[in-house]
């Protein structure tokens, strides 16, 4: 198992190595001179004589790949350089916008299994049903509807028209009920993917030798679906929110500039609108860390979750 | 060849029986429609301002059946024109991340070694990053525009074909006939073109299509969020982001290009599965 987790690291370091030259690069590929592009605000007024005394107080006179080890010390250390337009370091705009994301994400995939799992494993008990077909249908709509639509349309519905909840903002904090409107409009998609994985999982375990054995020796129904097939249905579904927290990370980029939610997808955009490129560096590398890092944590727990799953030959 | 005939016969067979293809199909077939006679089926000039005519609703005057927007342009004119946008970012897109993606992978896959592990690697690093970040930085980066937009999902969508190729590449290359093809002293280059890449067809196209609705919807999110093509370009998302200003009065200017979105994307995601269904090489297997 050590050994296992071992491997799993070391075979992320080239990979990771490459995110950081994507993320270093990326000032590069603005266009313009790099110190003139972190001296030039977005009104586009430059002092020469500053750029000049900000390009050596950064290195950015010296050659590229020093520039990047210098850089790649400093993110390795923390420190992500500042922001442009707010002068602080960028590694604390970064730690806050990460927690309102972290709060809707969980928020959302509470969201998504409250409406996936029991649609789910009502389709696959009532194969075929009318049910079964409305919720499949459903499926294929919410995979394929476009989650600004859908903000926009719930924030209509319940901001402009009935008045029930905030069109937009964080309140105090990211409170109830600001978050419930960007919460469903994140969670319906990923609520549309794993229905379906429910219901086939779910099906898949019906037709087990054992749930025959169950019923034959007369286990009541509830008990068979509750316990026998649940429990084994469950695994794929779980294993999914790996996956889930990849969908709920893009799919905030969208959904928390619509909503104003103060994170991680509303802070890249909003930086790249400024011209704050110390800041998307920062979000980049930030965000592919910490994605890697859930993917693998995922990975592993799936051990504990079956265990029959051996990494002995992996 | 008799025996190849009945196999293309029984596929075709499938795609009739199959529910989601024939829904899908006909969507796509319809947008296609749409897309090629778009100027002979708008009733005006869909880049034409006309400022005494801003937001007109929809059914209320006979020249702009579906009203306008906030600069007097026709809305169903845009709409239509749309979907030539739509559907050449999506095509554009999928063949180029597919080219891409199909050469690196037959190579990783069928050489191994060195460049399998270069090229791996390149996915991993592509894959580290939540897609629509790496999307929004590079469009962002590159500049507002279509092109920015066709890059930027290019760079991230190329490593699904590289993945699926290479898996597939793998599992043929230990096949008696592709040592039968290299005894006779066939190139490389020869065995991967004649012998892998036919097989490796219905993979490719069911990843392809899905392909498709996924370009499409995270296009029109780009655009929508601002990094796609400017104001007079009729793009769905572009359309949505000005419209959803108006929502309050005007509401047809915030749903009826989602609609549009969710129409096409669900038409390609409908292909998309009825396919894998049906060339899902397990299914083969078993029957």
């Amino acid at each position: 198992m050590f050994n296992y987790v071992l491997k799993r690291i070391l075979q992320l370091i080239p990979a990771l190595l490459i995110v950081s030259v994507a993320s270093f690069s990326i000032i590069y590929f603005a266009p313009g001179d790099p110190a003139e592009t972190i001296c030039t605000g977005p009104d586009g007024n430059t002092n020469p004589e500053s750029v000049e005394k900000f390009r050596i107080e950064m290195g950015l006179d010296k050659p590229l790949h020093t520039q990047y080890l210098i850089w790649l010390n400093n993110v390795v250390h923390g420190d992500l350089g500042y922001s442009f337009r707010s002068e602080k370091p960028v590694f604390e705009h970064i730690i806050t916008a990460f927690k309102a994301t972290l709060k809707l994400s969980i928020v959302s995939l509470v969201v998504s299994l409250i409406i996936a799992v029991p649609l789910g494993i009502l389709s696959a008990i009532r194969q075929n049903s009318l049910i079964d077909v409305s919720c499949m249908v459903g499926a294929s709509l919410g995979v394929s509807m476009p989650n600004f639509w859908l903000g926009l349309l719930l924030m209509l519905l319940f901001g402009v028209y009935l008045h029930w909840l905030p069109v937009a903002g964080y309140g105090a904090g990211g409170d109830i009920e600001h978050i419930i409107l960007p919460a469903i409009t994140l969670g319906t998609g990923s609520a549309a993917v794993t229905a379906r994985l429910m219901r086939s999982s779910m099906l898949e375990a019906l037709g087990q030798d054992y749930i025959q054995t169950a019923r034959a020796k007369g286990v009541p129904e509830q008990v068979v679906i509750g316990k026998h097939a649940l429990k084994n249905a469950l695994i794929p579904v779980v294993t999914m929110v790996g996956l889930n927290f990849g969908y709920l990370l893009n799919g905030s980029v969208v959904v928390e500039t619509i909503f104003g939610w103060p994170g991680l997808g509303s802070l890249i955009v909003d930086s790249i609108n400024m011209r704050d490129y110390m800041m998307v560096q920062g979000c980049m590398i930030f965000v592919a860390v910490l994605f890697v890092a859930v993917n693998m944590i995922v990975d592993i727990s799936y051990k504990y979750i079956d265990p029959r799953i051996h990494y002995g030959a992996a | 060849m008799a025996q190849h005939n009945n196999q293309f016969m029984d596929v075709i067979e499938r795609f009739k029986e199959s529910r989601s293809v024939t829904i899908g199909a006909t969507i796509i077939v319809l947008f296609c429609l749409l897309a090629i006679f778009a100027p002979q089926l708008s009733p005006n000039n869909p880049t034409k301002a006309c400022l005494d005519d801003r937001l007109i609703s929809p059914f209320t005057e006979f020249r702009y059946p579906l009203g306008t927007d906030h600069l007097g342009r026709c809305f169903l004119s845009r709409l239509l024109y749309g979907t030539r946008i739509s559907l050449m970012v999506g095509i554009t897109v999928v063949s180029i991340s597919a080219t891409v993606g199909i050469i690196l992978g037959v190579v990783s896959g069928y050489y191994g070694g060195l460049p399998d592990a270069l090229i791996m690697r390149l996915v991993d690093a592509t894959l580290a990053f939540p897609s629509i970040f790496l999307a929004v930085a590079i469009a962002g980066i590159l500049g507002q525009g279509l092109v920015s937009v066709m890059i930027a999902l290019v760079v991230v969508d190329w490593t699904k074909y590289a993945r699926v190729v290479r898996g597939s590449v793998l599992s043929l290359k230990e096949k008696e006939f592709i040592e039968s093809a290299r005894s006779l002293g066939a190139t490389d280059l020869h065995i991967m073109a004649r012998h892998i890449l036919p097989n490796i067809v219905a993979p490719i196209i069911v990843v392809a299509t899905l392909g498709m609705a996924y370009v499409i919807l995270s296009a029109a999110a780009l655009s929508f969020l601002g990094f796609g093509p400017q104001p007079p370009t009729p793009e769905w998302g572009v359309m949505l982001n000005a419209g959803r200003v108006y929502m309050r009065t005007e509401p047809h200017l915030t749903i009826l290009p989602g609609l549009a979105i969710m129409a096409m994307v669900l038409a390609f995601n409908l292909l998309g599965d009825g396919l894998r269904d049906i060339l899902d090489p397990k299914r083969s297997v078993i029957e």
